[in-house]
């Protein structure tokens, strides 16, 4: 039932306190005053309550179980990230400089310890996602090339088939034309192709590593080189960076530009979708472009630097995502260098592990050591049994466990993509792995059981192409 | 070992024999060394990190909400105490984009219902599921309307909030939209002849806001009469002024997006909020961000699903209405709830008492000697003129617990010292007697 149907005329859930200021009439012009009032629930506190625990009970979560959602590092989220983040609730963004000094100090601290972790020079917190980040970079790029007068020539961004939708999405946006190049038969950057592609006419390249099949991209060195010989810059995509934590660094790898995912490896929990946050690292060349404000010390304090005549503007209004930037620093904080070297170690380990284990009952689409993900190619299994990716994920839901990310990425058919992030213990992996096994069992010897799955959700397999043919966008009575 | 990581010394050797690798430096072959750890102090207990944090948090000024007449976009309201609590739920912390919609029909089901209050409020067909903030939101409003009408001129109103204006700017000068400001009268609203004279073939859309970052409200009706059918008319709303103001959409709006931090949501610092969109179903096409839509289970039973998708960034890739992903979910539960618990009626009293306070206090600012810039119709903001030295007392009484009206005159330097005074349901007459009597020392 929805929240509409729950409402009954007059009922209602609020309280205002006692109210003794004077009327001053509402001067309103009749044409511009609300005739009907909007159709929003009428129902009391209690009802409220139920509502949204019972809509929270038909949620799968971390607090629940496992999620293996590949490329989307759903880790388990310490609960004194949100303590931290309370506490910084109350503040105005333009109360007066002064009286936000320890909300200036964590910005800044957390930015130094970004700009360690991705060895870049400097840094913008404001961006309030990943894909937002992919953005502010690339409009990086693009005031760094008009300013040194290469903008006419320099239109292209290389993006490799194995990318993340965003990254295409996001060099349109910043007005770039968009070059896919094909992944090499080992499933990394090919680099004859990217040879073909590479001249004077190209601004950037943007690479994910470890990539979105898992696998690092070991020509790494040569590629940067490759860029820089043609005087394009390297965008590090960094939603994988849960994988080389503590052994290398973006920046140390040739990247320009790299991009984080603090609600992925800096613990920050997804909230369904969001909020996000997706600080932006430079190198000192690339600096004077960034956004303002720029968080930056001086002397002994941290100042907000509005005063950069080259700054691409604003991405966003404020500082960003401010409480998310609290939590990742509150888990920095509690990790530690060590620790964050700690995760990428165990994040690695089980993604080999389950890889190795899967690896005696499903194809693995590259199977050799993978980093913190790999991906399954069902194809062939789907064409012995009749029994497609899709139909294995939702038969996942009925074992209690939230299936891995399906169909993508694009270039391997009948993907799954398992990430299990480094929160997950040998028994979790276990019992997924059991889970597995029993759904390829189901698939030869009784088909039928896993397509008509799921049977123990809230709701059966949904139908989603009515949906989009004949789209209902909202409750109406 | 670590709290958050659960491997024993014992279970990462048995791990490692199944892989069939020595250690676990064997897994990174590929990966060049470039450092050997980071230069990061060692982790802390949590204890200590508790400490830490709080000791940054003391290092800044809290302001009692009555006592805060601070606005320009972001608002203190009073929020009932069972928001805080619902949406506290792990259940929809840590979840995340529901991608598989059977085991997140809570999320799905949240966002059904938000979209719809959302059209309720801006008497729209459409919303979608939520944008970064009101900025975002304001700057793919713009890219929408050229993607609807293949041209480039957008007429944005001065009176816009200006960091809306900044952020649209950079979103939109790479694929060439040009942005031409449309001034304001000494009502405070929107210059219509200065409208009607940039208006012509290759204007793509009008933008203004309802009511303006001066407070002032926006003559729907007379600025829709002067912009042919073809021309996108976007307004940027303020959601709680939409319980008492007519709803955008009832004058022929095509997209009413804005800020829906007030419905809610603590102020934090700016971050996170909610950008909310709305448009026409004629347009949905051409509509940024995810899309949640009813249909049915094999059983027949309602259920929810994202719908749509093939719009977004993850199938379209390059050809994408817009690269958001990771959107402001988490916040479009606590619209949705701070909604719920309000309703029709408590919206319209905590928007009848904001726009009673601000004229409360207007009139008595006025009588204080500080005369009112504009002589228009305004909702729960006004602009007033300053003494030259303000900027110094806004700071004295920042000191001093009260979170006074902002000086204005950086931004819009043709207005001379002036200041945006703000006053919601939260407001006092005592306080609201307090802050005259402080301003006129
Ligand atoms: C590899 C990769 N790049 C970019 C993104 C986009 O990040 P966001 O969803 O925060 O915009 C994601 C996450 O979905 C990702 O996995």
């Amino acid at each position: 039932m929805t929240i509409f149907e729950r409402s009954k005329p007059g009922r209602k859930g609020y309280e205002l306190p006692a109210y003794d200021v004077p009327d001053s009439g509402c001067n309103v012009p009749e044409h511009l005053l609300r005739k009907d009032p909007p159709m929003l629930p009428e129902v009391s506190e209690v009802d409220v309550v139920r509502h949204y625990t019972n809509l929270a009970l038909k949620n799968y979560s971390v607090d629940r179980g496992f999620y293996p959602l590949g490329s989307c590092t759903m880790k388990y989220n310490p609960k004194i990230n949100e303590d931290m983040a309370m506490l910084f609730t109350q503040l105005h963004p333009f109360q007066p400089r002064e009286t936000i000094e320890g909300a200036v100090q964590l910005m800044g601290h957390l930015k130094e310890l970004l700009c360690e972790i991705t060895g870049t020079d400097d840094m913008t917190l404001q961006p309030a996602a990943g894909a937002h980040g992919e953005l502010t970079g690339l409009l990086i790029a693009r005031a760094y090339f008009e300013d040194i007068g290469e903008l006419e020539k320099r239109k292209k961004v290389i993006v490799p088939d194995s990318a993340h939708g965003t990254n295409p999405a996001s060099a349109a946006m910043a007005g770039f034309e968009v070059i896919e190049i094909k992944s090499g038969p080992d499933g990394c950057v090919d680099l004859e192709e990217l040879k073909k592609h590479l001249d004077d006419t190209v601004a950037v390249i943007m690479l994910t590593n470890p990539n979105t099949l898992g696998l690092f991209e070991k020509d790494i060195l040569t590629i940067a080189k490759m860029a820089h010989d043609v005087g394009a810059l390297l965008y590090y995509d960094g939603a994988n960076l849960n994988a080389i934590m503590g052994r290398t660094r973006p920046g140390d790898m040739g990247f320009d530009i790299v991009h984080l995912n603090l609600h992925k490896t800096f613990s920050t929990p997804h909230g369904m979708g969001g909020p996000g946050s997706g600080p932006i690292g430079v190198k000192a060349r690339l600096a004077p472009y960034l956004p303002v404000p720029v968080v930056r010390k001086s002397g002994e304090k941290y100042e907000l630097d509005y005063n950069l005549p080259k700054s691409i503007g604003m991405v966003r209004t404020f500082y960003g995502n401010f409480l998310v930037l609290v939590k990742a620093y509150t888990y920095i904080l509690t990790m530690g260098g060590k620790g964050l070297k700690h995760v990428s170690d165990m994040a690695v380990l089980n993604a080999n592990y389950l890889r190795v284990k899967l690896s005696k009952t499903f194809k693995i689409a590259y199977d050799r050591i993978c980093m913190h993900e790999f991906v399954i190619d069902n194809e062939e299994f789907a064409k012995k049994t009749g029994v497609k990716t899709l139909d294995i994920a939702k038969r996942l839901l009925d074992y209690g466990l939230h299936a891995p990310t399906i169909y993508f990425p694009l270039i391997v058919h009948e993907a799954m993509m398992i990430e299990p992030t480094e929160t997950e213990s040998k028994q979790t992996l276990d019992t997924f792995v059991e889970a597995m096994e029993r759904i390829a069992k189901e698939a030869q010897e009784n088909p039928q059981l896993v397509k008509g799955a799921p049977y123990t959700t809230p709701v059966r397999r949904l139908d989603d192409v009515s949906a989009t043919k004949y789209p209902v966008f909202r409750f109406k009575r | 070992m670590h709290r958050y990581i659960p491997h024993t010394e014992e279970e990462i050797k048995e791990m490692l024999q199944e892989i069939g690798v020595g250690s676990i430096d064997d897994l990174f072959i590929d990966v060049p060394k470039t450092i050997d750890g980071y230069n990061i102090p060692d982790g802390k207990d949590e204890f200590t990190v508790r400490k830490l944090v709080e000791e940054l948090a003391r290092k800044n000024k809290t302001f009692e909400p009555e006592f805060v007449f601070l606005g320009a976009g972001i608002y203190y309201h009073y929020i009932p105490t069972v928001v805080k609590h619902l949406a506290a739920n792990p259940n929809f912390v840590t979840a995340y984009t529901p991608y598989q919609a059977e085991v997140s029909q809570g999320t799905l089901q949240m966002l059904f219902e938000y979209q719809t209050m959302m059209c309720e409020l801006t008497g729209m067909e459409v919303a979608n599921s939520s944008m970064y903030d009101g900025a975002s939101s304001f700057a793919e409003s713009l890219l929408m309307a050229t993607r609807i009408t293949g041209k480039y001129k957008m007429l944005v109103a001065r009176t816009i909030n200006p960091e809306y204006r900044t952020v649209a700017r950079t979103y939109t000068k790479p694929i060439g939209i040009k942005i031409e400001e449309l001034g304001y009268t000494e009502l405070g609203t929107v210059n219509l002849d200065e409208l009607k004279a940039k208006l012509d073939d290759e204007t793509a859309a009008v933008a203004v806001a309802y009511p303006n970052f001066f407070g002032f409200i926006e003559d729907l009706k007379a600025i829709r009469s002067l912009i042919p059918q073809n021309v996108v008319f976007i307004v940027v709303a303020e959601p709680v002024s939409l319980a008492l103001l007519e709803a955008p959409g009832k004058f022929g709006a095509d997209i009413v997006i804005g800020e829906g931090q007030s419905l809610g949501v603590t102020p934090n610092l700016g971050g996170p909020g909610i950008g909310f969109f709305t448009t026409l179903e004629k347009h949905v096409r051409k509509m940024p961000g995810r899309l949640i839509g009813q249909t049915k289970d094999l059983e027949g039973k309602i259920g929810y699903v994202m719908i749509l998708q093939t719009r977004e960034q993850h199938i379209r890739r390059e050809k994408a209405t817009s690269n958001i992903c990771s959107n402001q979910a988490y916040i479009a539960l606590i619209n949705a709830i701070y909604l719920s618990v309000m309703g029709p009626q408590g919206l319209r009293e905590v928007a009848y008492r904001s726009y009673n306070n601000a004229h409360y206090l207007a009139k008595k600012l006025e009588e204080a000697g500080f005369a009112k810039i504009f002589s228009g119709e305004f909702f729960n903001e006004f602009v007033v003129r300053v003494p030259d030295d303000y900027r110094n007392r806004w700071h004295e009484m920042a000191k001093n617990g009260i979170l006074g009206p902002i000086p204005i005159d950086r931004v819009y330097k043709e207005l001379g010292p002036s200041a945006l005074v703000c006053a919601t349901e939260v407001n006092t007459k005592e306080s609201m007697d307090k802050l005259v009597e402080v301003m006129k020392k």
